[in-house]
């Protein structure tokens, strides 16, 4: 069971449709992306389990039960177009968004200085928004999203307009809070991030779901099943009783890389059992497509 | 739940107008200018002239006029009979005349001829004074010379005394003093404030609703609150921001006139004047009005300020409640505020309509024009407070109020429906079919 499970949902404007029967689960405790290109349906999405936006028909299911109300005291959300008060000195303005998350004040303050020593900010607080650049806005909005401890966090393009060194310290603190049990549920376009962060995925085209499930498997199935491997030696590969076939094989390096297409059914223990026997392999590897060509391949075949 | 965080909502809104120079300035300026308004005129009317006791000779050649020349408080008036016109014009200071007044000798025709001289402008009261008591002079002489028998007791007989007193008869039949100028300027004060302060206000609202959505901080806040929510929270904030404001203003100024009237002696004035109440005799009430000054203070305190004040306070938030949700509903659909130009139109046109009718309704506070204006909702905060002085039946009250406040429900309810769509629709400006198609999201 996951912490969000979506069944038919369909939402219209007029007679534009922005999602259309979307069913997906999102895994309780993982980090799962949101994919798809622009306009396809995302934003909506997100609103629907923000409870921003109500469905047409379909239902949206909550730990197990349908989502009520005050679910929202449970979600954080960081919206792609971030926004704050400029008028408004920070604290005041983190504690008033706690409040408005059912935190009470006191809790908020003491919740929110140990942010600002976290993040090493404690000299903003007084300071108006209008008075911070961008990025320290940024880092008060990314405060503000999860103070409230909350237990599905989504997150769209969290990593936009930092610099390299705080793109880490975010990805850090996502992941701390993976570990502290949130489920996050991250809408990006890069797909590096995809790669490295998310368990399981959704990709979103024109309103429908395209594809969902776990990253990895995703990956194998638009892979062409081959496999790398880099060994030593002069002459091509040996590849004797193993169940593939050689695809490529030239110099690499100072090395020789082949290409191997497996066999179906053939597992690595057998391939590089019969492969050992008569070459010095120095790596093999799975040969997975890149999240961003299955992507493109999706978006464009749709 | 839902509650809490609309007060959350409605604290934020209030702290952060309340907390701003340009709030804490007029709060506490405002008064200031209200008492002046209100002290000056008082002022006036007791001191009206200023000085005391001015002289002013008179060389009567003609015999006849001096005894007719009256003497009050201001001026009084003095026979010179041992220096000429011309000597006194030359000693007008060294012998402390304020004027000098010169009469012919009567001509052929039994007429005289008056001649003024003074160094400064004399008024048109002063002067208006010596010609009515010239001519009365000149006119008994003129009856005297035709020797009519029982002359006095004709001219006693002839001479009436006409004063136009008007009364308006409330529901139970008891006499009111009328007092229309102060009515009108009362109402025109009220529904004036009334219409700026719904204007000031509600645009509040509107520029607060686009300042959200333009930093975008709306989408945050529209995950953790319901959008109708906000919109109350935002609404009910500045109306609290308001109604503090008027709080202030209202105790500061009488604070300011009490303080002030003590200091600058009006008390006695006004003391007088509270003796008379509306529901006094006739006879004083005319002894009353016969002195302007008397007349204005004492008509001023004839008012019910209690039910203006709050008539003045319902109708405000009340009449602020309907449009601003209007306001709010404008803000979302818009990106900027350049772009509220034509959305806001049907907004500013009933309030104008509604200014207009109230300038109707001081002419004519009980045509069915002006009945209509202050039962239909959109006009009628201005309107009735226009008829308010004049003394509204309450039944009629009641129904102006009752459709104001339904109205408000609904248009709420709308606003909210667009509010909803609105805050989150960025890029294109609205039209009114896309408005409408919201109304149906």
């Amino acid at each position: 069971m996951g912490i969000i499970t979506c069944s038919n949902i369909t939402k219209k404007f007029g007679k534009f449709t922005a999602l259309n029967s979307v069913s997906l689960n999102i895994p309780k405790g993982e980090i799962f992306g949101l994919l798809g290109p622009n306009g396809a349906g995302k934003t909506t999405l997100i609103r629907i389990i923000n409870q921003i936006t109500l469905p047409d028909s379909g239902e949206l299911m909550f730990n197990g039960a349908p989502i009520r109300p005050d679910a929202v005291e449970s979600i954080g959300y960081l919206p792609e177009e971030r926004g704050l008060y400029k008028k408004m000195k920070v604290g005041e303005q983190a504690i008033y968004l706690a409040r408005l998350k059912g935190m009470s004040t006191r809790e908020a303050t003491a919740e929110l200085k140990e942010w600002f020593v976290k993040f090493g900010i404690q000299g903003w607080w007084d300071k108006k928004v209008e008075e911070l650049s961008k990025g320290m806005a940024q880092k008060i909005q990314f405060i503000t999203t999860v103070m409230h401890k909350p237990q599905l966090l989504i997150l769209d393009e969290p990593f936009s307009g930092f610099d390299p060194v705080n793109v880490n310290l975010i990805r850090k603190e996502i992941l701390a809070l993976k570990e502290q049990g949130t489920t996050i549920i991250l809408s990006t376009h890069n797909m590096e991030s995809v790669e490295e962060l998310c368990d399981s995925i959704a990709l979103i085209n024109k309103s429908n779901l395209i594809i969902t499930g776990k990253v990895d498997d995703i990956r194998r199935q638009y892979g062409n099943n081959h496999v790398e491997v880099i060994y030593r030696g002069e002459s091509p590969v040996d590849i004797a009783m193993a169940p593939v076939s050689v695809v490529s094989d030239e110099l690499y390096k100072g090395n020789r890389r082949a290409v191997l297409d497996v066999q179906k059914d053939a597992t690595s223990a057998q391939i590089l059992g019969e492969l050992i026997k008569g070459n010095d392999i120095v790596s093999y590897q799975e040969l997975m497509p890149r999240m961003n060509d299955i992507f493109i391949k999706l978006v464009t075949n749709n | 739940m839902g509650k809490s965080k609309i007060s959350v909502i409605i604290a934020r809104e209030f702290a952060i107008r309340v907390k701003k120079k340009s709030f804490i300035l007029t709060t506490l300026l405002t008064p200031i200018l209200f008492a002046a308004l209100m002290v000056v005129p008082s002022l006036i009317a007791v001191y009206s002239g200023g000085e005391e006791g001015l002289e002013i000779a008179v060389v009567d050649r003609s015999g006849i006029v001096m005894p007719y020349m009256q003497n009050d408080e201001e001026f009084v008036f003095t026979q010179v009979e041992d220096m000429d016109i011309e000597q006194l014009k030359g000693g007008m200071d060294s012998l402390g005349y304020f004027a000098v007044v010169g009469i012919s000798e009567l001509d052929s025709s039994k007429n005289v001829s008056v001649v003024t001289y003074s160094k400064k402008q004399m008024n048109m009261d002063l002067k208006n004074r010596i010609s009515r008591n010239v001519e009365e002079a000149v006119e008994d002489y003129k009856l005297k010379g035709y020797e009519i028998p029982q002359l006095e007791q004709i001219m006693s007989d002839i001479e009436s005394d006409v004063r136009l007193q008007t009364y308006t008869l409330d529901d139970k039949g008891e006499e009111k003093v009328s007092k229309v100028e102060i009515f009108m300027a009362i109402g025109y004060i009220a529904s004036f404030l009334i219409y700026m302060f719904i204007f000031m206000f509600g645009s509040m609202v509107m520029r607060s609703v686009i300042e959200e959505k333009t930093t975008r901080i709306i989408e945050v806040i529209v995950s953790s609150v319901k959008p109708f929510q906000i919109m109350m929270g935002k609404i009910l904030g500045v109306a609290s921001v308001a109604l503090t404001q008027f709080f202030i203003w209202i105790v500061f100024t009488l604070l300011i006139v009490t303080v002030a009237g003590s200091v600058l002696g009006l008390n006695d004035a006004a003391q007088t004047v509270a003796a008379a109440s509306p529901e006094i005799p006739v006879e004083e009430i005319t002894a009353a009005v016969q002195s302007e000054g008397d007349g204005f203070l004492q008509a001023l305190k004839g008012v019910n300020y209690i039910q203006i004040i709050a008539c003045f306070v319902v109708y405000f938030a009340l009449g602020y409640l309907l449009y601003s949700s209007m306001f709010a509903a404008v803000g979302a659909a818009v990106d900027n505020e350049a772009d509220t130009q034509q959305l806001i139109f049907p907004i500013t046109m009933p309030l104008i309509i509604g200014l207009f009718l109230m300038l109707h309704t001081f002419q004519y506070p009980d045509s069915s024009l002006s009945f209509w204006g202050s039962v239909i909702p959109f006009t009628s905060p201005m309107v009735m407070m226009a008829r308010i002085a004049y003394g509204v039946p309450a039944w009629e009250l009641a129904l102006s109020i009752g459709v104001l406040v339904l109205t408000f429900v609904g248009m709420a309810y709308l606003s909210g429906k667009i509010y909803r769509v609105g805050i989150l629709m960025y890029g294109k400006k609205p039209g009114w079919k896309e408005i409408w198609k919201w109304l149906k999201y």
